[in-house]
């Protein structure tokens, strides 16, 4: 029997900080103080206005790859004897707690599948990746919100997707229905608030029904790893397509399937840690060698490189899995408008010609 | 390994051998006894050599899976942390991530002719396979070996030169201008490639080097008659995580330090990519 539950929107506060005695909680919320900032999601504190009413600024994948994060730490030990040798002791603990996040959409839930792929499926599997995200649980809203950048329907999601989701949010008239959709997800809604009354719960019904129903986007993406690669060559096209690029790198920052890193040592004296950090394929120095060679030396090589990956590169290694999620937020947060669905879009023509 | 693939193994430097102006040998093991005498690989498979503190670099192992009481790596002074590298001393603790990436097809090599052709430190990745095959002469049949650099100072592994030969190795060594007291040949590998002309028939090359020589070689095995499959190279892309994730060295859908730094010239061809 499915556990349904009503959360009145004045109640929603109280019902959060509830919840927040048995599971960490984050939420989709202003990033500052103040209400027209960018949104992202944060660790829910009482008082915490959450942003349910519009798409995060930015993804939720750093619930699962922080921006930044200990890899391992370091610490040397000078030879007692005051010879040059040095030894080192290395430890890689690490503590993981259990997270829930309230109010993620479908299209950044459905973006982990690509990195599940990447992260869990080995033939090398991350343990940082795959503890955090044994660990967490979401409560997924059916999204109504989607406007003229998103496109998930085109990339296989949906508003109504509830795939990888423990628990579902129905925004109704005065408030939400949750309903649990797995047995862990029953035991958070113990104790809570109520059963929705048999009105809410229909409109929330029709409201999942109609979501379900929706199509958001018109892209096709069939034949885009071929299509790709038949394009490859085409030099003068990716300078057109590319062309008022600033290299700035926001379109990999927000995308919630873009998970390249680097890594690198901080040191201070003898003791130091090993960080990963988020990186950019947009970036100069992302490809560039000690020797001064640089395989993607221009912004073509390294837009098409990012084209190529999402929707040729990571189909063919992992049976046909899209690297986008149709989220739409490159398409948002560009400051000179260049809009992915454009290429992949050419890619289709390029096909049929 | 253990089971966080980003955790190094701690290694020892046992011997330091200076090379060239610029290059140095480390031979290396694993603190942990037990685990370096179970260490397997293939040759051409590549180890993360980590310096804590500074980071951690990319390089072949170019001992043979045969000789185990140490493993070797050779560094050019290049970067950051090769620039670190040349600053220990034996006793030194430094951290290891190996065997990584895929290493030679060494087996589907069995009764064929070889050509090395190699080019200053790209005789690094060369040598783990060419000492493998002199530990395993008679399952191969001509081994020839071109080797060339700048001048007599730039070779590597010079002080083994007598035991290649030795091993039945033909070996050809060829430096790009006249040096007094140098008594082997004279001229760019490429051009030496075309005068010793190892015939194409039944014959695998396995080319590394800079990038340049490579190209003009790659160039002179097509005029022998050397077929795509039959050219096996060396890739090298600036590396981070060095198990396929972090995304960095990517050429079309293959990752370099996952699915390399082995490739023949017609996978090369078909994955596409920049290099």
């Amino acid at each position: 029997m499915a556990v349904k539950i009503f959360i009145a929107t004045d109640r929603l506060d109280s019902v959060l900080e509830k919840l927040s005695t048995k599971i960490d909680l984050l939420i989709p919320a202003s990033l500052k103080d103040d209400k027209s900032a960018p949104t992202g999601f944060v660790p829910f504190v009482p008082g915490t206005a959450p942003a349910f009413d519009r798409q995060t600024t930015t993804p939720l994948k750093k619930a699962l790859l922080p921006q930044v994060e200990t890899l391992l730490r370091f610490e040397y030990h000078k030879d007692p004897q005051g010879s040059p040798k040095s030894s080192v002791t290395v430890d890689d603990q690490r503590q993981v707690r259990p997270t829930l996040v309230f109010g993620a959409r479908p299209c950044d839930v459905k973006a982990l599948t690509t990195l599940d792929r990447v992260f869990s499926n080995g033939p090398y599997v991350d343990p940082y990746y795959v503890e955090r995200r044994k660990n967490t649980l979401f409560a997924t809203l059916v999204c109504r919100q989607n406007d003229a950048k998103c496109f998930c329907t085109s990339v296989g999601g949906g508003p109504a997707d509830m795939e990888g989701s423990h628990l579902r949010i129905v925004p109704v008239d005065g408030g939400y229905v949750v309903e649990a959709l797995s047995p862990e997800a029953q035991t958070l809604l113990e104790n809570l608030a109520d059963a929705p009354d048999s009105a809410r719960d229909a409109q929330a019904g029709q409201i999942v029904e109609e979501a379900l129903k929706r199509r958001v986007g018109e892209l096709d993406t069939k034949g885009s790893p071929e299509a790709f690669r038949k394009r490859f060559d085409q030099t003068d096209y990716w300078f057109q397509m590319i062309n008022q690029c600033l290299g700035c790198g926001v379109c990999t920052y927000v995308c919630p399937t873009c998970y390249c890193f680097t890594i690198t040592d901080e040191v201070e004296n003898l003791k130091g840690e090993r960080l990963r950090s988020w990186d950019s394929c947009m970036f100069y120095h992302y490809t560039l060698e000690a020797s001064g060679h640089n395989p993607r030396p221009t912004k073509l090589e390294r837009y098409r490189n990012r084209v190529g990956h999402k929707f040729s590169y990571i189909p063919e290694r992992y049976e046909g899995l899209l690297g986008c999620c149709g989220c739409g937020r490159c398409i948002r947060s560009c400051p000179v408008s260049i809009d992915i669905r454009q290429v992949v879009g050419h890619l289709k023509e390029n096909t049929s010609e | 390994m253990n089971n966080n693939p980003y955790l190094p193994e701690l290694a020892t430097v046992q011997e330091i051998i200076t090379e060239t102006g610029n290059i140095r040998t480390l031979r290396v093991t694993l603190d942990n006894k037990q685990r370096m005498e179970q260490f397997d690989f293939r040759p051409g498979q590549v180890g993360q050599l980590s310096v804590f503190g500074t980071g951690e670099s990319t390089f072949v192992i170019n001992s043979p899976p045969t000789r185990k009481d140490y493993l070797q790596f050779s560094v050019m002074k290049t970067g950051e942390v090769t620039q670190r590298i040349h600053q220990l001393n034996t006793g030194d603790q430094i951290g290891l991530r190996a065997p990584l990436g895929n290493g030679f097809g060494f087996e589907d090599m069995k009764g064929h002719d070889i050509l090395f052709v190699g080019g200053g430190i790209g005789m690094a990745p060369l040598r783990t396979l060419l000492l493998y095959m002199i530990d395993n002469r008679s399952d191969y049949g001509d081994i020839t070996v071109i080797y060339g650099a700048r001048s007599p100072k730039d070779l590597c592994f010079t002080y083994e030169f007598q035991e290649w030969r030795d091993g039945g190795i033909n070996l050809i060594l060829t430096v790009d201008a006249e040096f007094p007291g140098w008594k082997e040949r004279v001229g760019f590998v490429p051009t030496v490639l075309s005068e010793v002309a190892p015939s194409a028939k039944n014959r695998i090359a396995i080319t590394c080097g800079p990038p340049i020589m490579i190209k003009f070689v790659l160039f002179g095995l097509k005029e022998l008659g050397y077929e795509d499959p039959q050219i096996i190279t060396t890739l090298e892309k600036r590396m981070k995580c060095g198990i396929g994730i972090c995304g960095r060295c990517n050429a079309g859908s293959k990752y370099v330090c996952l699915d390399g730094p082995v490739f023949s010239y017609d996978q090369i061809r078909s994955m596409g990519g920049e290099l």
